[in-house]
């Protein structure tokens, strides 16, 4: 009884470290404005509205969807608020198709945002609680060791990090909406750069970013008549999956998470994938700090455990050459407004199936993976999305 | 046994398991965590089942009670999502994480799912922090508190004759002498409608009896979909009809002396199909069960909140689904065959839902 559905408008802010021309009603409406355009709607088409982001420190206001319900067109309608960490603009993104998928809803309109120059993150994320050590050091200070304990595992060469810094940041500059435009990005200018937690440079850490993303989700139906009336094709979603481990539990593998392998099982047998790396055209993968690459190429089945590093160094990944491209958008690397973060890599896989991502467009891409994980590694969240229906 | 068809969704999905701590002024005993896991234990165990037989995983509270990023992740902790499970969190009251499930259910991919939610109140001034709850730029800066709030939309009512300080008085009576048959409420007595009048205003024109109380509390639901349900339960609580609906959130803008958003909600869920025995109404604030009772249109004959209602116990985040947990449970004791139960968040009872459970007669 899961029904059909797919995206047929996409819309993005410009993503900056500071967007201080627009409130944060104003970022989100950018973007929802933008998705409902390219579907050809308007506010009065969408039947239910879902919102996401991550901490509501992270701006310091407590549900701020209730105050965003009239600049989001949901007055009258019915409006989620999902949070589920790191991973929640992939959770968004699945929330809402699942309201198509079940039938309940024809035309939803997803978004997820983060304004990060309101607040301050590192703080937000290092309140300090009782009975818990304080970690005072931001997402890269808790993911460092972990980084550390995959060289150890896997053997791989120091610069692997760094020659995904440059790869994401260079792959940026054909992304327009992208934060950081680093058109000097060189291996030398990433080791240069200050050590921030040992081994990750400042250039191999995700930039603080201003910014949304939406889209709209829609039935079979509709989305086969707006295609005929927009003339721009619809990416119809094959599988969608999210998977959730305990935070305190020994027996974690925290570099290569069971909830990330068992997430990516889950939505490749949706969508009939037995070689991600062969039947994957390329993936929009979550990967904040530069070794997440070979991390979850690993996590991903796109190679064998201990093996990412390698398609990494050979430049597989790489638009400009690889077999599997893996964010050609830039990334979290090059835009990270947190909450839109994994509804960027959701959006951008169906921008990539849809043939119109412009500068960073795989040629000929039909079938895209979007990622997205959470927490200290426990939250995942992940589609596949083709240009042809399943 | 067949279950009734419902009007929203095509798929009949049951609440089949309920479990709720006692709410409290103040638990100093218990984290979060540790709160909710007898709970946890207690739903799995009513149900017969283990976090193994659960397809997916749901769960609401905010981080504005804990004055901390991620209430949710060490809340999953007290489930043991070990292999790790489908799951997921809304930042809302949970009423909303089982519309969340409830949607995942209609697909017939999976049977079952988790609900719980959770919130101590204790932890803060809950009028401060709710006030960080409003627009951020014209109306939080003045830390307008949540009692004051109130007091503008009960004056609303006053002034359009829809209701009396009278009729506010006799809902927190009934409640007060209602939740004496609930171990779990946290506001019980007996007192005279005549002594709450004699009560001085907190902020005129709302009596401290009007008033919610503080409380730390979690709830948990089990939801089942099809004839699996009979397996856990003898006479299920169908969801024949669920909606929810938002307004704005500028009050100038709105009418506060009525709720559009519950009177939508109601009619897409049914309600008006047919009689209703029992309402379990989420309107912290007496005047808002006035609002509530006439958006949703149930007459004098429906029996409101049996359980003491949010006057008599006030967990947030978790007190709208324990409306839907304590309406599902006069289905199941025969008490009720057609039942309402109601959930509010934000403001001025800003975004609502509205469900109605059915028992085979």
């Amino acid at each position: 009884m899961t029904e059909r559905c797919a995206v047929i408008g996409i819309g993005q802010t410009y993503h900056k470290a500071k967007r201080e021309d627009v409130s944060i009603a104003g970022l989100v409406r950018e973007a929802a404005r933008a998705a409902l355009d390219d579907a050809g709607m308007d506010w009065g088409d969408i039947d239910a509205v879902v919102v996401g982001k991550a901490p509501d420190m992270f701006e310091g206001i407590m549900m701020p969807e209730l105050y965003l319900a009239s600049a989001l067109g949901a007055v009258g309608k019915p409006m989620l608020r999902v949070h589920t960490a790191g991973s929640v603009g992939g959770s968004t993104a699945i929330v809402a198709a699942h309201l198509v998928q079940s039938g309940i809803h024809k035309r939803v309109l997803t978004v997820a945002f983060e304004k990060q120059s309101d607040s301050d993150a590192m703080w937000a994320l290092s309140v300090p609680r009782p009975f818990s050590a304080p970690l005072l050091a931001g997402a890269g200070g808790y993911f460092a060791p972990i980084i550390r304990a995959y060289m150890h595992r896997s053997g791989a060469p120091n610069d692997v990090g760094m020659k995904v810094a440059v790869k994401d940041r260079l792959q940026a500059l054909k992304n327009p909406y992208a934060h950081l435009h680093l058109p000097d990005i060189s291996l030398k200018m990433v080791e240069e750069s200050i050590m921030l937690w040992d081994p990750l440079h400042y250039l191999e850490s995700c930039p603080s970013s201003d910014g949304a993303a939406a889209m709209v989700i829609a039935s079979e139906d509709v989305a086969e008549s707006t295609a005929k009336v927009t003339g721009r094709p619809p990416a119809w979603v094959h599988g969608t999956a999210m998977r959730s481990e305990p935070t305190m539990f020994a027996g974690r593998n925290q570099v290569n998470p069971q909830a990330g392998r068992d997430c990516a099982k889950d939505v490749y047998a949706q969508a009939g994938i037995t070689n991600p790396r062969q039947q994957l055209d390329c993936a929009e993968v979550y990967v904040p700090f530069s070794w997440y690459e070979p991390m979850w190429l690993e996590n991903l089945g796109f190679c064998d455990e201990g093996d990412g590093w390698k398609l990494t160094e050979s430049g597989a990944t790489a638009l400009d050459g690889g077999d599997i491209p893996w964010n050609c958008s830039g990334g979290v690397l090059s835009s990270n407004p947190i909450g839109a973060s994994g509804m960027l890599r959701f959006l951008e896989a169906a921008l990539q199936v849809r043939n119109m991502a412009g500068e960073h467009q795989v040629e000929g891409a039909s079938r895209a993976l979007g990622h997205a994980y959470g927490g200290g590694s426990q939250f995942f969240s992940m589609w596949v999305v083709g240009s042809d229906k399943r | 046994m067949s279950a009734p068809k419902p009007v929203v969704g095509n798929r009949p999905v049951a609440i089949c398991s309920f479990a709720q701590s006692p709410s409290l002024r103040r638990v100093d005993q218990a984290n979060e965590v540790e709160m909710l896991m007898p709970v946890i234990a207690e739903v799995f165990a009513k149900a017969n089942m283990t976090k193994d037989d659960m397809g997916f995983i749901c769960s609401g509270s905010t981080d504005y009670l804990i004055g901390g990023p991620f209430s949710f992740v060490m809340a999953l902790d007290a489930v043991g999502v070990w292999p790790p499970k489908s799951e997921s969190h809304v930042e809302m009251d949970a009423a909303w994480a089982l519309y969340e499930a409830w949607v995942q259910l209609q697909e017939g991919v999976i049977d079952t799912a988790l609900v719980y939610g959770f919130g101590k109140s204790s932890l803060g001034d809950l009028s401060r922090v709710l006030a960080m709850q409003l627009d951020p730029y014209t109306m939080g800066p003045l830390w307008p508190d949540q009692v004051s709030l109130a007091a503008l939309q009960a004056r609303a009512l006053l002034d359009r004759g829809l209701s009396t300080e009278q009729e506010f008085a006799e809902i927190a009576a009934r409640s007060r002498h209602d939740a004496l048959k609930n171990p779990n409420a946290q506001v019980r007595n007996e007192t005279p409608v005549a002594e709450l009048l004699e009560e001085a205003y907190a902020v005129s024109p709302l009596r401290r009896h009007t008033l919610p109380p503080l409380s730390d509390a979690a709830a948990a639901v089990i939801l089942v979909a099809g004839d699996r349900a009979y397996d856990v339960v003898d006479r299920p609580a169908w969801i024949t009809g669920i909606d929810h609906r938002v307004e704005t959130h500028a009050f100038g803008a709105r009418d506060l002396a009525v709720s559009t958003s519950t009177a939508m909600a109601a009619k897409i869920a049914g309600v008006g199909n047919g009689p209703v025995d029992i309402a379990e109404l989420h309107g912290p604030f007496a005047p808002q069960e006035v609002i509530v009772r006439q958006a949703i249109g149930l007459d004098d004959s429906v029996t409101i909140n049996p359980s003491g209602g949010p006057l008599a116990a006030n967990p947030m985040m978790a007190a709208g689904l324990i409306r839907m947990g304590e309406a599902a449970s006069r289905i199941w004791d025969g008490s009720a065959t057609r039942a309402v139960a109601h959930a509010t968040s934000g403001p001025l009872l800003q975004q609502n839902l509205v469900c109605v459970l059915e028992g085979e007669s």
